[in-house]
Parts: C-alpha cells; structure tokens; sequence
C-alpha cells in the first residue's frame, strides 16, 4: 500500500505555514507616526494617517469618513497628551471598535513612552492654549521616535506574532540607521550650536534639545494667538540682540508674518514641517523629514556666517 | 519492503514535525529571548539611574539657588540645557527651562480641573449672550426659539454646564444642564440632555439611553452655542417648537457595512410635554395665553396609552469624501407620533438634510472653510375638530373642522471661514403651509427671512457675533432685527462635531 507515505507528505504539506494573516489595519493621528508604523511593519501593515501633512495637527474636521476608518483599525497610534483633543475624542465616541478602546492592545498612546517637558505648573487659560500635561510635538527629537517605535513593534508583535520577527528586524533596522543618522545631524548642526532661531509656534522645544539649538522666541505672544504689532517689534529686538538670522515657519502658517520679521531683521526664513510630506522634500519617511529639516536649518544658519 | 516502508512513515512524520514545530510562535528560541529581555532590562535600569542622577542634581541646584536668597525665578538651569551625547538614548530631564515656584495655596484660588485624560469627568461651562433690538411690535413671536434673543436689549440666551466622560468600559455619559434668563428677569434652569452611550457594542451597534435631542436633521441634534447664528432657523422653530424635539428615550444606531459611512439609526421618545410641540405638547413658551392653543384648537389631554402613542424617530446618513478637502453629508429623517389636537391625531414630520464642506489643505486651526448646510422639512398635522362659545351666549365662536395640515420650510445657510478665527454667513429662512381653517395664524403663514452675519472667534474659547435680519411675516409685514452675541466657555476643551 503506498497510501501510507502519500498521506503522510499530505499531512506534511498541510503543516506548512498557512497563507499570510490579513495585513494589520493602523490607523494614525498624525503623519509622522504613520511614517513610524510604516517603518517598522513594512508590508505586514496597511496604515492611514487621519491628519494631512500641510494642516494643523489640532485641528482636523471629524469627518464622518474617518469613523470609518477607525471602524476598521486594528491599531490606532495617537500622540496623546491632548495633541488630539479637539477632534478625536469626538471620532472615537461613534466609532465602536473595541479593539482600540483605551486599554486594549491595539490602542497605542505615544505619549506614554515618551517624557514631556514644559509641564505646566498651574492651568490657566490665559497663558494661551497650553496643553496640560505637557508639550506633545515630541516627535521631532530621533530618540523619542525610536521610543514610539520600539512601542509599536511590541504592539504589532503582539497583535500578530506570527509576523514578530519581522517587526522586530523591521526595527532593529529603523534603530541603526537612526544612530547612524543622529550622529550625522548632530554633526551637520554642531557648529551652530546654542544659536537662537524664531519660531512661529512652540513646537520644536524637543528639537531644540536635541540639537542644541535655541528654539524660544515666537512669533505668537501666547500659545494659539495671532501675532501682535506689538509683539513682534519685540522678537525682532530680540533677534537682534541674540543675532537671530533663521525664522521657521510650518506650511500651514503665515509665512508672510515670518517673512516680513525677517526682512526687517536681515534673517531668511525657512519651511519647516513636523511631518513627512508636509513640506516639499521632506516626503517620504521619517528619516527624510528629518534630513530635510537638519539640511535646510544648516544651509540657513551656515549661509549667513560671518 | 516493509523497512522502506518505515522509512518512508519515519521521514513523513519528521518532516511534519518539523514543520509544525516551525510554525510555532518563539520561532527565536527562548534562551535568545532571555538574553534579549534581560540586555532590554539592563537599558532601562542604566536609565532609570542616569534620569535619577540628573533629578537629584537639578533638585540640588534649586535648593542652592533658593538658600542663596530671594526671587529665585530664573532658577539654575537644569541639565536640560546641556546637550546629551549622541550616544546617550537616555530619558530627558523632567522639566525644561525656568522652573516656575509654584504659588502658595490659599482657599481664593481658583478649582484648576485637569482636562485631558486625567480625570474622570470633564466639566464645562458655557455662557452665549445676546443683545440687540428690532422693529418688531412681539419679539417673543418674532424669534422662535427658546433660547433666542427675545428682548430689546441683552438676553441671557444660555447657561450652560455640561459633564461628560466614560462611565466604565461599556458607556460614555453626557448631561447638559441649562439656564436661561426670560425678559421678565426669571432664572429658568432645565435638563436639556442626560444620555448614556454604548462604547463598543458587537456588529457596529450603539445605543443611547437617556433624555436626549432628537436626532432629525442637522440643527435640532445641536446646542445653541454651537450654532453658526445667533437663532433657530424658521423651519425648526416652527415644527419642532421653542425648545426643540428632545424627550427621555432611547435610540438605536446601526453603522453600515459599507466604505464610505453610512448609518441608520432609531429612537423611541415619548411625546408629551414641552419639548414635542407638534405632539402632545404643552404649548407656546413664550405665549401669555391661557388657552393654549395650536393652530386655533385647544390642546387635549391625552394619556400615553399604548406603544403607539410613543414618538418614533428614524434616520438614515451618510458620507462621501468627493476628495481630499471635500466632503459631503446627507440625511433623511422622520419623526412620527400622536398630537394632541384630538384623541386620535397623529403628526408626521420629514425632513433632508444637506453639508457640503471644504477645508483649505494647509489650514491653520481649521481656517479658511467653506461650509453650505441645507435642511427641508414638511410636517402633515392631523387637526382634530374644535368648537368652542367663548362668550357663553350660545353661539359658537370657534368651529374649527377636523383637518390635515401642510407646512412645509427650509433654511440653506453658507459659512465662509475666511481668515483664521473670523467666518461670514448668510442665511434663508422660507417657512409657508397650505391654509387651513383658523386663520390668520401666524405659526403657519408664510414667512422669509435672510440674514447675513460675521463671527469673531479669539479663541475657541469665545466669540463675538454680529447679525442682521430682514424678515417678511404674512399678514403681519416686515421686521428688521440686529443682533449681537458674545459667548465664553470655561473647563474642559469638548470636541467638535463635525
């Protein structure tokens, strides 16, 4: 009987791997995490980010198509720390999707693993609209964003363990071409270290740190209000007692403000962007956002030295 | 023979093994696993150390800054000035910059409520004001609703205190409770809504559960504050009455299978009281009328006496992107129930509704917009018959038959959010029924009205409004009203709907 050897192969077949798991769905705030997701699940993920690159972060419409999307998730990565909090509380009160209620495995709150700073001591609205546990544009310091990764591969590895090992190549590879690219834009910003640059928004404390810029004269008087006549006589003073040359200003903001400081100040201005894609050049993934900001800040620090 | 044939069951069932055993989940083997958990502990335990180390030195730093003498504002700066090396993956210091003292307590200073995740209610308050004045002889007739201005002068339009947070991990709460100042000076304070919400029921279900807004149409489900002008469109004021069609009740909702979003939803409501005008209402708030009458016929007492006698209240919605600044919501509504013009009336309401949305790509806090809202409606009344002798000398001075009432309005509003902070609009208002037997009656007649406004928004904390009414009034004629409105709210940042 030769039956017995082919049902044996049969069995042997049939214990293969199965075809591949359904992709993750992931579901992202904002752009940059998605990028970070991307990153570390490859192709074992489909991932969405529910705010544009060029808008405010804030300020996203709860547009009945991202119920949708959140309907569907299995992961959403929000950056927490009432980043969020005009809009997506709003979202998640329709969306009914248990497996990114608050707790469960797929819900993944960036904040978390991350140390806020700028932790306001007393909470007062007229300070202007400061976030009460802390500053939440942590992202665009590299450490924090290995931080939110090594959070979203465990995440992910534990949604679908079958895929851990590439999770966790996806982010050994994210972490050493991060070193590796830390020290690169620490050394292309080195030389201007301690310099001041103006800012419309506070968004870049983390930034700033982390490249030993000094990021904290703005264009807005208090967080969230527009510029001042006023207020803005008094950066330019500023600027010019520091030697200030470099404004950045984000895509969705009023570059004119910034370019009319600037030419009164001799300063040039700079688009910046806190994601991938927001500005031109930066598209693409983290480490292309971060390129671009660390090349054009050098280009613009460096062009005017004396 | 038979050798080979072991062979053969031996190396099948190896290999089965194999692969079976391949396919099981620690496909690194579990002394790597150690190793890995334990160089991951070993990290964050170097951290931890190292964060503590920079705590202790910065505590130092302000103790001697604080003993060297008075205002120690700008105390010495911490480690977080310094940069880390690049090999340093270790945890930032806890606070940047000048550390602020922290003032003393004392019993005047202000309650400061956590808003964010850190608490388990989150309380707010919100306070709409409006002042102005028209040429209208009835203000209180002019303006529909219950919390529009209704006064030459200031009107205390809406105090509102609203709670809302997560229950446990099935429901969500919310309850607004509101006051407003009548011109006569009287504080009337009211239950406006107090629901549950389901969080995550299975099969893409949610219910509420409470006393809650009808959800019909786009304007009735909102709060006065929330609205793009300073008062209630014609078409609800006059269908759905001063205070709006809410009611304790409970309402099922169902999302859809589909891409794009859609969902039906289903509300059972009593329909009896104040708050269900065009059912078994209580009448007119703002008439002085003893006889409360709707549409010339007294209002009867009629009991709930049977499921039927309940308010039903179906919708269905639904949303399309068109592109990526683009969208679109439509819906379509009915609110079906008894009325208590006679003993076995019943009111039908139906109404569409209409937004179309775009947002500017690179918006700074949600600026520039360009909203356009429409809703339509039509209301069949079944009016029972009424006879009365006012005068008591035997002739009747009142016969009204029984009879089926038309009305029908729609109100098309466009927002232009054109600078941050600052949106212009312009409404229409048409409301006109077919005419019945009572009349004139100024609830029914046909009546237009436009109006054109510009808001100031500071904040999203506060606004400032301007408004300017033309409105035409059958048998009654022509009104001009100028109102302005300023709003603040305190407390907890409450999330917008779109």
């Amino acid at each position: 009987m030769k039956t017995g050897p082919s049902l044996c192969l049969l069995v042997f077949l049939l214990s293969l791997p199965l075809a591949a798991h359904a992709k993750l769905k992931v579901v992202t705030t904002a752009p940059d995490f998605a990028a970070i997701a991307q990153a570390i699940g490859g192709d074992r993920v489909e991932v969405t980010a529910l705010a544009k690159p060029t808008g405010d972060p804030h300020f996203v419409d709860a547009k009945p198509s991202l119920i949708v999307k959140l309907n569907h998730a299995d992961v959403l990565i929000e950056g927490g720390a009432e980043l969020e909090i005009g809009w997506l509380p709003a979202l998640l009160q329709t969306t009914r999707n248990r497996r990114i209620a608050i707790g469960a495995p797929g819900r993944i709150l960036a904040n978390e693993v991350v140390e806020l700073s700028e932790v306001p001591t007393t909470l007062d609205r007229s300070r202007g609209d400061v976030h009460a546990l802390g500053n939440p544009h942590y992202m665009t310091d590299p450490v924090n964003a290995l931080r939110v990764a090594r959070r979203v591969a465990q995440a992910f590895s534990q949604l679908d363990s079958a895929s851990r090992e590439t999770y966790e190549a996806n982010l050994k590879k994210f972490s050493d071409t991060l070193e590796t690219k830390l020290a690169e834009w620490q050394k292309r910003l080195a030389p201007f270290k301690g310099q001041r640059v103006v800012a419309y928004h506070n968004s870049w404390p983390y930034f700033a740190r982390r490249f030993g810029l000094q990021i904290d004269l703005f264009l807005e008087p208090k967080p969230g209000l527009p510029p001042t006549p006023a207020h803005l006589a008094e950066v330019m003073t500023k600027m010019k007692e520091s030697g200030a040359r470099v404004v950045i200003v984000q895509p969705y903001l009023s570059r004119r403000t910034a370019e009319s400081v600037a030419r009164h100040t001799g300063a040039v201005v700079v688009d910046v962007a806190s994601f991938p894609g927001g500005v031109k050049g930066s598209e693409g993934d983290y480490f292309k956002l971060m390129d671009y900001l660390a090349t054009s800040l050098a280009k613009a620090l460096g062009e005017k030295a004396p | 023979m038979k050798g080979k044939r072991v062979l053969g069951w031996g190396v099948s069932l190896c290999l089965s093994a194999l692969s079976l055993q391949a396919q099981e989940t620690n496909q690194a083997g579990p002394v790597q696993q150690l190793q890995q958990q334990l160089r991951q502990l070993q990290e964050d335990l170097e951290q931890t150390q190292r964060r503590h180390r920079q705590q202790i030195e910065a505590l130092q730093q302000q103790i001697d800054a604080l003993q060297a003498g008075p205002p120690a504002q700008a105390a010495a700066p911490l480690a977080a000035t310094t940069v880390p090396s690049p090999a340093q993956t270790g945890a930032l210091p806890p606070a940047a910059s000048a550390p602020e003292l922290k003032p003393a307590w004392s019993p005047t200073a202000p309650i400061t409520l956590l808003g964010g995740q850190r608490n388990y209610l989150n309380l707010s308050f919100d306070a709409l004001f409006a002042a102005g004045s028209s040429t209208a002889d009835d203000i209180p007739h002019l303006q529909l609703g219950g919390h529009d201005p209704v006064q030459r002068g200031f009107t205390a339009q809406n105090l509102e205190i609203v709670f809302e947070g997560n229950v446990d991990p099935y429901f969500r709460g919310q309850a607004s409770l509101v006051g407003h100042i009548n011109p006569e000076g009287e504080f009337h304070f009211e239950a406006e809504e107090a629901y549950l919400e389901t969080i995550a029921l299975p099969a893409n279900l949610q219910v509420k559960a409470g006393q809650f807004l009808t959800e019909f149409g786009r304007i009735n489900p909102t709060h006065p504050h929330t609205w793009s002008f300073v008062d209630v469109p014609l078409v609800a004021g006059r269908f759905f009455g001063a205070e709006g069609l809410r009611n304790p009740g409970a309402r099922l909702s169902w999302m859809l299978p589909t891409p794009f979003y859609s969902e039906l939803f289903f509300a059972v409501q009593n329909s009896q009281g104040g708050t269900a005008y065009s059912f078994r209402g209580a009448g007119h708030n703002h008439d002085g009328d003893e006889h409360n009458l709707l549409f010339g016929r007294e209002r009867i007492d009629r009991e709930t006496e049977s499921l039927g006698d309940m308010l039903f209240a179906p919708r269905y919605a639904v949303s399309f992107d068109l592109t990526d600044n683009q969208t679109v919501l439509a819906g379509a509504s009915a609110a079906l129930g008894p009325n208590n013009s006679g003993t076995d009336t019943d009111t039908q309401i139906y109404g569409v509704d209409f937004m179309w949305k775009w947002k500017s790509p690179r918006h700074h806090g949600g600026f520039p917009f360009v909203a356009w809202q429409t809703e339509a409606m039509a209301r069949r009344f079944e009016a029972g018959a009424f006879a009365e002798d006012e005068d008591g000398d035997g002739v009747l001075d009142v016969d009204l038959p029984r009879e089926t009432l038309w009305d029908y309005g729609l109100y098309s509003q466009l927002t232009l959010g054109f600078k941050k902070g600052w949106v212009a609009g312009l409404r229409g208002d048409w409301v006109s029924g077919e005419r019945g037997a009572f009349y004139p009656d100024p609830d029914r007649d046909t009546r237009w009205r436009v109006s054109p406004d510009l808001t100031w928004y500071p904040t999203e904390f506060s606004k400032v409004r301007l408004q300017y009414y033309y409105d035409d009034r059958d048998n009654i004629g022509v009104d001009h009203s100028v109102w302005m409105q300023f709003e603040f709210m305190l407390g907890s940042h409450a999330a917008h709907k779109f």
